[in-house]
């Protein structure tokens, strides 16, 4: 531990590395020595390269300096108490729940259900006491990039998070949902939460991964790793409410073998700053992969969407489709890359990011990247940007609808077409409903500001 | 009902309307024919309130209403429905929801309760009945992906919820083939009534031989240069309107 030593260029990283040395003997699985070497290389890793900044490509126009100046604490220890969980289901679709607040287990607001046979969902340090070989093959092991310094930080500094594991064939028909409840003290406080996903040969299960937030300045640092064996299905379903002044980073990584497939989407609409970043790992023949999205941001909002796709694997399909909604001086950033390897003849790609801005003001930022080393794919980008169209409105109008309301039945049933992606139809209500609340809640600010 | 005085209208600075005349009465179907260009469009958007159409002269009176002072909404709220040419695709928007939101945008506009999500369901599922309509029609987005027949008919579908007094009915035939056109000339029919009044914008003759109108009307170059009663199409089918054309020319 004394080798460690930070970078010049990597600004406050020394606050976390000496975080990292003094909680490093209080972290869940301290006694597990493969553990404790993981999370050594990883705050090695963090202390070298520190937060990003915008003069790294793939941080370019997203902006961390807020996140790396502001003296993160460790979240307060007193436990809050919460009177009501949000929720993306109504009750009747309801299924296990695990629910943390400030990063913190809280087994007496959680619910695992009555699982079925092979199916285990846990909170993660609880999982390392029980089941630690269930664990060691894939905690920091899935796909883990060099270009993913926050990750490296959650990899160090985790406290707890979500296990599930499906073993072969074990198929859930609820979702499962796990909740991440920002709250936020009066000092800033940062949490790490973290999420493994396994799902063995033919499991089939739905994840919502939902973060919502109850104010206060705080840093939610996440970091998801999935992996879908052969011919397992995957739903992961984000939804990102957190608190108006919340910082949020995710960085999931997914590795996926032949045939299995990942349906996923996220929902952004909260923080003040977020960023959801996708890497999935397409590794063998007959992959479908699904990511998707919407946003929808006002005030001086920033959400970032970053993907790095990668068709390792011949006969494998990827399909991203998002639409986002920018108002007053927000700004949104979609970056999509696809690296579609030598050996990933049929490849089939598609990327669409539609943006509406509601402002001048409002701003976005799109940059796909294809690299395509292969010779036989069919691989296809897109981007608009754009604002409403008036023959739509006209036609609302002539049928009674005013302006107003025309406008925002247009931008729901823009968000809408990207909501439909969802297969579960449960949670494709669910995320409706989102959408339509943060459109109800912006036109009754605009009447109160009218 | 309707009164249209002296309308003229421009399109671009460009005269469309040169003074145009028309009564139609409580309960009256009449039918506007005339060539392409004549201004047949232009004056159901006028009617409509759409943007870029500028009236110069004139006025409109709907039951005493000076029309053309209303916004688009307004004009649907007093009564007024204009079934468009091109019925436009608004994704992401279910035709339950827009009917919905626009019945109740009506209703508040009247000072009427607004139907909550039974009552609605209720009153959509009898009008579907009594056109012949499947309801798997409401759960998909406004017009997307809609034959030509779907989207004319889908027009007649709002016409039946909203129940408006007064509908023009914009080349509800175009695009149409003639089983289409049957279909979709049935669900106007049971929509007449003594309420009810219609002006039927047509290039052809044989939308009036489905919806059979009380008075026939030749708009041309600008202006309704006759008018007489359902024979008048008829005549105009075997004729052309090369006869118009060319009294404007002489």
């Amino acid at each position: 531990m004394a080798s460690l030593e930070t970078s010049p260029a990597a600004g406050s990283a020394g606050h976390w590395v000496d975080r990292f040395r003094s909680e490093a003997a209080g972290l869940p699985g301290a006694r597990l020595p493969w553990l404790l070497e993981r999370r050594q290389a990883a705050i090695q890793r963090f202390a070298e390269q520190g937060f990003p900044t915008r003069k790294v490509e793939a941080w370019r126009y997203t902006d961390l300096r807020d996140v790396a100046r502001l003296p993160f604490a460790a979240p307060p220890a007193a436990a809050v108490g919460i009177d009501r969980l949000p929720s993306v289901l109504d009750d009747a679709s309801r299924g296990p729940r695990l629910v943390f607040v400030d990063g913190a287990f809280r087994a007496e607001l959680s619910s695992a259900g009555s699982l079925p046979e092979g199916v285990t969902v846990a909170s993660l340090a609880a999982a390392l006491e029980t089941m630690p070989d269930r664990l060691e093959p894939h905690l920091g092991r899935v796909r883990p990039s060099p270009d993913t310094p926050l990750a490296a930080l959650n990899a160090a500094l985790w406290t707890d998070g979500a296990f599930v594991h499906l073993a072969r064939g074990a198929a859930l028909d609820r979702p499962i949902e796990l909740l991440f409840l920002g709250v936020g003290g009066e000092a800033p406080a940062a949490h790490h939460p973290r999420i493994l996903i396994v799902a063995e040969a033919g499991a089939e299960a739905t994840v919502i991964e939902h973060h919502a937030g109850l104010g206060g300045v705080y840093f939610s640092n996440a970091a998801v790793e999935i992996v879908a064996e052969a011919g397992a299905r995957l739903h992961h379903y984000k939804l990102q409410a957190e608190g108006a002044e919340a910082f949020h980073v995710a960085t999931t990584t997914l590795a996926m073998d032949r045939d299995a497939a990942y349906d996923g989407f996220v929902l952004t609409q909260g923080a003040r700053l977020s960023r959801s970043e996708l890497r999935p790992w397409l590794g063998a023949p007959g992959i479908e992969c699904r990511l998707s999205g919407a946003y929808m941001v006002a005030g001086r909002q920033h959400a970032d969407h970053t993907s790095v796709i990668d068709h390792a694997a011949p006969h494998c399909t990827s399909r991203q489709v998002y639409h986002g909604v920018i108002d007053d001086q927000a700004r949104a950033v979609f970056q999509g890359r696809i690296n579609v390897h030598q050996d990933a003849q049929k490849t089939d790609g598609y990327q669409l990011n539609r943006a509406l801005l509601l402002s001048d003001q409002a701003e976005i930022d799109s940059k796909p990247e294809l690299e395509i080393f292969a010779d036989d794919v069919r691989c296809s980008h897109g981007a608009t940007v754009g604002d409403l169209d008036e023959e739509q409105i006209f036609y609302l109008r002539a049928r009674g609808i005013d302006r107003a309301a025309a406008r925002s039945l247009l931008i729901a049933g823009f968000l809408m077409q990207a909501v439909e992606e969802i297969r579960i139809e449960a949670v494709r209500d669910g995320f409706a409903e989102k959408v339509r609340g943060w459109l109800d809640a912006r036109a009754a600010g605009e009447r109160r500001n009218a | 009902m309707l009164e249209i005085r002296n309308l003229h209208a421009t399109v671009d600075d460009k005269p469309i309307l040169k003074g145009v005349d028309l009564v139609i009465g409580d309960g009256e179907v009449h039918a506007i024919m005339g060539p392409n260009g004549a201004g047949k469009s232009t004056l159901s958007y006028v009617l409509a309130g759409r943007e870029g159409y500028e009236v110069t002269e004139g006025e409109v009176l709907f039951r005493g209403q000076d029309v053309l002072a209303m916004e688009p909404e307004e004009r649907a709220a007093a009564g007024l429905f204009l079934a468009f040419q091109y019925p436009v695709e608004i994704p992401g928007v279910t035709n339950m929801t827009f009917l919905k939101t626009a019945l109740n945008s009506l209703r508040r506009g009247r000072g009427e309760p607004e139907l909550d999500a039974m009552q609605f369901l209720k009153l959509v599922k009898a009008k579907t009945k009594q056109l012949g309509m499947s309801d798997e029609m409401l759960k998909r987005f406004v017009n997307v992906g809609f034959s030509g027949g779907e989207k004319k008919r889908n027009e007649v579908l709002q016409m039946a919820v909203l129940d408006p007094a007064f509908c023009v009915l914009d080349e509800t035939d175009s695009g149409l083939d003639i089983d289409a056109l049957r279909i979709v000339a049935d669900g106007v029919n049971a929509l007449r009534g003594p309420g009810r009044s219609m002006l039927v914008i047509t290039h052809y003759q044989r939308l009036l031989d489905y919806i059979v109108p009380d008075r026939v009307h030749v708009l041309a170059q600008g202006r309704i240069v006759r008018s007489g009663d359902k024979e008048l199409a008829q005549e105009l089918e075997r004729k052309g309107y090369a006869e118009f054309a060319a009294d404007e020319a002489a």
